[in-house]
């Protein structure tokens, strides 16, 4: 047993209202740079819709993530090492930037240099990629709010295995928002795409990087990567991707997404896994079995073996604490109700989703019957085939029975707890009907409805910085810590001390000029105790032009 | 024989040890201080139904023109007549796959070349130095297609006793002047090219190279790191005691 800790996330599609704040803070902070305008690490989807890049998910045209070979064994479904190689010189697979969109500002200039005239000066819109007048045609969210409708056809990939069932009932079934950021997966496609090996899992937190000075710009990852979240920065001619907001995380803070979501509806917090499981679990032969095998591969930090495991795999004892108390382990796990993005694309996603009731209640209340009544509400999700399939393609390579089972706790808890709040003696068969007792099912409540920063959001601060200067007092001379008398003799530990183990700073680094600022007080002042009695120390006498530093 | 001139000195000596030494020490700076433009600056996002056709088809005859030119500038002529290799055979062997290689090239070259200037997108991100690359490229390639023809297949010089002698003399610091002034111009001018385009090298994208990911088919799929990069093997005379 490998066991590796794996910062996660879950979404709340429920509660998503397609507001886009996530995406817009998250590019003013990462991606409003040159060369990645259309560059979104964050993107809302309108579901039933192509999303972003126009039907990434069709991964027979797209050949991203892994397949199983003839023989059973996983491989990287656009082919070997041998074939990547081979293909180097012109990436087959590569998403062309109309698959995304033409990046465009518009020429506001216009608008405060026109000359006085009879016409009001207009704004046309020009390319940022040439500079020239351009026409738009499309962009990041061109059927936003369409819900699949949008010109001829459905060109959703979702929806082909569903049917013709769909076009004639589909306007009026249902519409939800699907959020995205990079899946950060176990099984990284990407990572394993690279040529270069520029791409890798962090130990500590198993975020995806990409080393921006070992790219080489080969565009293999992008075309390995079956949600299309890696995108090429066309003026450094290099990948970049959704980093988790690693610095944020490190420093125990939410990502920029998550913070500034509206609705409340992202959770993050780590869960335990077996790293040598990874492949074992990813190679199931059946698509439907991944999610239950992606599932079993988190370890449930409760567990004295586990925490045991995890102590002896150097994790730190208060991520272990972070892991118990995480919200996105508990969604998984003991709430069954994240499911991840397309286990069958065989990547492990570690970017969770709880499935939207909303398109059930919407129905029933359409149909004038009680929306928060669990029996209507069950028979819905019995009746509404429709958008459970969707879901199914979406979140369980297909099985039915496991979305309708996440649909139904969520009504059970809307119907119980709707009881509760208007103060009916609420009917416990209800959790009972979904395999819950009533306190889980208010707990769970608590978490999905009230979600508390504190409770959304358990994110223990990175270590080895920390370590480090900890490591540097504890084989010190205790003398030389801050204000002691050697304070000078230690220029990694002495000026920061404790201080110095907060945030990120790195007590290794070289001090800073701000730090020599600081310090220069004490310059020209000796420390005798740290004299070996050799030689004559500078600054035992004053020289010549006054003490030195002065 | 006469002994060079000034321009010869100049041409033959002193230009190819000062692009020798301005190959190394650019990439070792440009290695050193940028590594983050260490690149291939792909275009392919902007157009690849052009790219699909020419880029392999430049590449992979560059390929074959550089094990060609590995054959012929390394190898001297009495090792392969020592294994039985007639001159006629080696002729052969050089014309056909040569010129095939050379086909491939320059159709691959025009191509992208016509690419580049025609699609407002890719020549928008087509810098200066990428417009004298491109053509250092073409004088390098046309000369040595034309040198090939004419002086080698038809004209009957033997460059096997000639440039290639020069370029093995060139690494062991001794090279024979009157070996390149005496060369068809068609050589000359694409040896001179071809020296002064390894001086451009280090400071233009063909560093991509040398960025060849070959490590790829021997390394695990999956990479880890650790984010801390002070993480070191445990110091002499600190380590744990293993109970």
């Amino acid at each position: 047993m490998r066991i590796m800790a794996q910062m996660a996330m879950v979404m709340n599609l429920d509660k998503c209202i397609g507001c886009h704040t996530c995406s817009v803070t998250c590019k003013q902070a990462w991606t409003n740079r040159k060369g990645t305008e259309y560059v979104w690490f964050n993107n809302v989807e309108t579901r039933p819709g192509q999303g972003y890049p126009r039907g990434y998910e069709d991964q027979e045209k797209w050949q991203g993530g892994w397949a199983l070979s003839r023989n059973g064994r996983l491989k990287l479904k656009a082919g070997g090492k041998l074939k990547k190689l081979a293909s180097i010189f012109s990436n087959p697979k590569l998403p062309g930037i109309e698959d995304y969109y033409e990046p465009w500002s518009y020429e506001y200039d216009n608008l405060l240099s026109a000359p006085e005239q009879k016409h009001i000066p207009t704004a046309p819109p020009k390319s940022l990629l040439t500079g020239e007048r351009m026409d738009i045609k499309w962009s990041g969210n061109w059927d936003d709010d369409l819900g699949g409708t949008y010109a001829k056809a459905d060109l959703d990939p979702m929806l082909k295995s569903i049917g013709d069932k769909v076009k004639l009932e589909f306007e009026e079934t249902f519409m939800f928002y699907l959020p995205r950021i990079c899946e950060h997966c176990l099984n990284p496609s990407c990572v394993a795409s690279c040529p270069s090996g520029a791409i890798y899992k962090r130990e500590e937190d198993g975020i995806v990087l990409v080393d921006q000075d070992s790219c080489r710009g080969w565009r293999m990852c992008i075309s390995g990567c079956p949600y299309k979240k890696i995108y090429f920065n066309h003026r450094t001619g290099k990948a970049e991707k959704c980093t988790f907001c690693y610095p944020r995380i490190e420093n125990g803070e939410p990502t920029v997404c998550a913070e500034t979501c509206v609705g409340r509806l992202r959770y993050i917090g780590l869960v335990f896994y077996d790293a040598d499981k990874v492949t074992e679990a990813a190679s199931v032969p059946d698509e439907k079995d991944l999610f239950a095998a992606q599932k079993d591969l988190i370890l449930d930090p409760h567990d004295p073996d586990v925490m045991d495991a995890a102590e002896r795999a150097g994790i730190p004892h208060d991520w272990i604490m972070a892991a118990q108390r995480s919200p996105v382990y508990k969604l998984i796990k003991e709430y069954d109700l994240a499911l991840p993005l397309h286990p069958e694309y065989r990547t492990m996603p570690m970017v969770w989703y709880i499935p939207p009731l909303s398109p059930v209640v919407d129905v029933v209340k359409d149909t004038g019957y009680d929306a928060e009544n669990a029996v209507n509400l069950f028979a819905a999700i019995d009746e509404l085939r429709i958008p459970i399939e969707y879901l199914a393609n979406l979140f369980t390579a297909g099985d039915t029975d496991v979305v309708a089972d996440v649909l139904r706790r969520m009504a059970a808890m809307r119907a119980f707890m709707r009881d509760i709040n208007m103060g009916i003696e609420p009917d416990v068969r209800i959790p009972h009907a979904v395999g819950m007792t009533p306190e889980s099912m208010e707990e769970m409540y608590r978490l999905l409805a009230i979600a508390k920063y504190d409770e959304r959001y358990v994110i223990p601060a990175g270590h080895s910085e920390q370590a480090h200067s900890l490591e540097g007092i504890g084989t010190d001379c205790p003398l030389n810590a801050d204000g002691g008398p050697g304070m000078n003799e230690m220029p990694d530990v002495a000026s920061r001390g404790f201080a110095g183990t907060s945030g990120m700073s790195d007590p290794l680094a070289e001090r800073s000029a701000e730090d020599e600022g600081e310090r220069s007080h004490l310059r020209g002042r000796l420390n005798l105790l740290n004299w070996d009695g050799k030689g004559r120390p500078t600054g035992l006498f004053p020289t010549v032009d006054g003490p030195a530093g002065a | 024989m006469n002994s060079p001139t000034v321009l010869e000195t100049f041409l033959w000596v002193i230009i190819p040890y000062m692009a020798l030494a301005v190959f190394i020490l650019g990439h070792i700076w440009r290695f050193r201080r940028d590594r983050f433009g260490w690149t291939t600056r792909s275009s392919q996002i902007y157009e690849s139904k052009l790219l699909r056709i020419g880029s392999p088809l430049f590449h992979y005859g560059i390929i074959f023109v550089f094990l060609g030119h590995v054959v012929g500038l390394v190898i001297p002529k009495s090792w392969t007549a020592a294994v039985g290799i007639t001159d006629h055979m080696y002729h052969f062997m050089a014309i056909t796959i040569g010129l095939g290689a050379a086909a491939a090239t320059v159709g691959g070259l025009v191509l992208l070349i016509y690419r580049r200037r025609t699609n407002n997108r890719v020549f928008g991100a087509t810098t200066r130095l990428d417009k004298l690359m491109y053509l250092m490229l073409s004088v390098v390639i046309l000369a040595g297609v034309y040198s090939t023809i004419f002086d080698s297949a038809l004209g009957g010089y033997d460059y096997r006793e000639g440039v290639s002698v020069w370029f093995r003399q060139f690494w062991a610091f001794q090279p024979d002047i009157a070996l390149m002034s005496t060369a068809p111009i068609g050589f000359q001018v694409h040896v001179l090219a071809a020296i002064l385009i390894f001086a451009l090298w280090p400071f233009t994208r063909l560093v991509h190279v040398f960025a060849a990911p070959l490590g790829y088919l021997t390394r695990p799929y999956i990479i880890y790191r650790s984010k801390d990069r002070q993480r070191q093997p445990q110091r002499r005379g600190w380590e744990t005691i293993d109970y």
